[in-house]
């Protein structure tokens, strides 16, 4: 009877974590996503806020992007030259093959990666102690709605940067490919030249683009909720900002294998 | 005047408020007292919206609370002015803007008269030198003067306090109540003060609440305080030493007086 007891508890305990809190976490989501994208009650508050979020989010990112563009596009370019150099194949590969990597994965999927550990991590803990500390209770009795005053700045300012940051990731990775020619001696510049205006189709840039903004939603927002549900206190917000990165990342590479097939397939 | 009615709050199936009845009136500070856990905090929850009882009334000035929808909830909101525990500033604003917050969301005024209003707000309550500093850069007592500020900034007609010399020296402890005293009996507000400071029960206590376990124990005056029986509430008024001394000295004085 007490064991008949203890696998009950289990099989309940099992189907609450794998079927109600996946559940009941989309639907919060939701509600707070509706919630969010609610018209703001003040225009002029709302552009001082999405001003303030550009610059914290998006401007402040272009230093990190630039300097990780920069050396995996040397990286990619050295690896390539590398692995695939032979009789057989011509030279202008290196500088196509890099242009591909750069153009289609890592200056939207990886950069996006990488920045949802950066802004994500700063919205949800931002927002998570705004919540422990009574800031967002405060919003709430003053009237204001406070999911649309916090997040809704946010998802748009990210969602605005975002191509301009891919922008600059793909420039940057491409000076970092001619520096391993100029300087490392790697490659002829003018095969790299040759190889990175190779076969170009615009669409690839603008598939760039539209996968980064999707994953600037996701960021932004996944953030916010695990940030605006923080319950608790210090330890909390710490966990929120943990769990918000791993999500969002899960839910960009997920979003990516999607994109890819509709934007490209 | 803010009226609850037969007011019940449970968290999973453990009643917290368990059906509380109490009038609070304009004009005075209505202190609400008990022990952690008593419920007090979650009555002041109840009242200002942040949670939802599963039954009872909440009446302000005859309109129920509970009843209205999401616009008139909203409207109500800009009515009330809240303190909170932890001051509850905005830490990326500086002290005037966060004073001029609520104008800047909900007033028609220009900027220059809004910051004029936030200005005399904070004249107020005699930070106007701190205003371009960040609630970082000023001490605690500092900043539940800010809040008090920004609560006032848009003539509420209802202000509510969550404990708010937690935290203070009972010099600064002082200075806050009688600046919620004080500006409670100028604009005639209705204000709740929740707290477990004996010096402010004794101070500006004229109307206090007292609540045990979810339910109303004792309900009267600070002079009242003195002269309760209540067995309950004597045990946590005069828990100290030196209180139940003040007691006793009170308790002679006032026999001394009837006598005369």
């Amino acid at each position: 009877m007490h064991l008949y007891r203890q696998k009950r508890l289990l099989l309940q305990e099992i189907v609450k974590t794998m079927m109600i809190r996946p559940i009941t976490t989309v639907g919060k989501y939701i509600m707070l996503m509706g919630r969010t994208f609610a018209r703001p009650e003040r225009m002029r508050m709302f552009f001082k806020q999405y001003l303030n979020e550009m610059v914290q989010l998006g401007v402040n990112s272009i230093g990190i992007v630039l300097l990780i563009s920069f050396f995996i596009g040397a990286v990619i370019t050295i690896q390539i030259k590398l692995n695939i150099e032979s009789p057989w194949m011509p030279r202008f590969v290196v500088g196509y093959t890099t242009r591909e990597i750069m153009l289609l994965e890592f200056s939207s999927s990886i950069m996006c990666l990488i920045l949802a550990g950066k802004v994500g991590s700063n919205i949800a803990s931002e927002i998570g102690t705004m919540r422990v500390t009574q800031q967002i209770d405060a919003l709430e009795i003053m009237g204001v709605n406070s999911a649309g005053y916090l997040i809704l700045p946010k998802i748009v300012a990210l969602m605005t940067m975002i191509p301009f940051l891919v922008i600059f990731s793909i420039f940057s990775g491409i000076i970092g490919a001619f520096c391993t020619c100029w300087f490392g001696g790697v490659l002829n510049a003018e095969d790299l030249e040759y190889g990175l205006q190779y076969s170009f189709q615009e669409w690839f840039v603008w598939c760039s683009f539209i996968k980064s903004v999707f994953f600037a939603f996701i960021i932004s927002s996944v953030s916010a909720y695990f940030g605006y549900t923080v319950e608790g206190g210090s330890i909390a917000v710490g966990k929120a900002s943990t769990d918000s990165v791993v999500m969002s990342s899960v839910l960009i590479l997920f979003s990516d294998l999607v994109l890819t097939q509709l934007l490209m397939g | 005047m803010i009226q609850v009615k037969s007011l019940y709050k449970s968290f999973e199936g453990k009643d917290v408020l368990a059906g509380i009845n109490a009038t609070f009136d304009n004009g005075k500070t209505n202190l609400i007292i008990g022990q952690s856990g008593s419920g007090k905090t979650v009555l002041m929850k109840c009242i200002v919206g942040l949670l939802t009882p599963e039954k009872g009334e909440i009446l302000y000035d005859g309109r129920n609370f509970l009843s209205m929808n999401k616009k008139e909830k909203k409207t109500l909101r800009r009515e009330m002015g809240m303190i909170f525990q932890s001051a509850a500033l905005f830490d990326s604003l500086t002290v005037l803007e966060n004073v001029m917050f609520p104008l800047d969301m909900f007033s028609n005024d220009t900027y220059r008269d809004r910051v004029k209003r936030a200005r005399f707000c904070l004249d107020r309550v005699n930070l106007i030198e701190a205003q371009s500093k960040y609630p970082g850069e000023i001490s605690g007592g500092m900043q539940k003067r800010v809040a008090i500020a920004r609560a006032i900034a848009l003539n509420p007609q209802y202000l509510f306090c969550d404990e708010p010399n937690s935290g203070l020296d009972p010099k600064t402890s002082l200075v806050i109540d009688e600046l919620i005293h004080d500006i409670t009996t100028e604009y005639n507000m209705t204000t709740i003060i929740n707290t477990h400071d004996m010096n402010s029960v004794m101070g500006i206590g004229d109307s206090i609440l007292y609540i045990y376990k979810g339910h109303k124990e004792w309900e009267g005056t600070k002079n009242d305080v003195f002269t309760a029986t209540n067995e309950r509430l004597n045990n946590f008024i005069f828990a100290s030493d030196l209180l139940r001394k003040v007691r006793n000295v009170e308790e002679r004085e006032l026999k001394k007086t009837k006598q005369v």
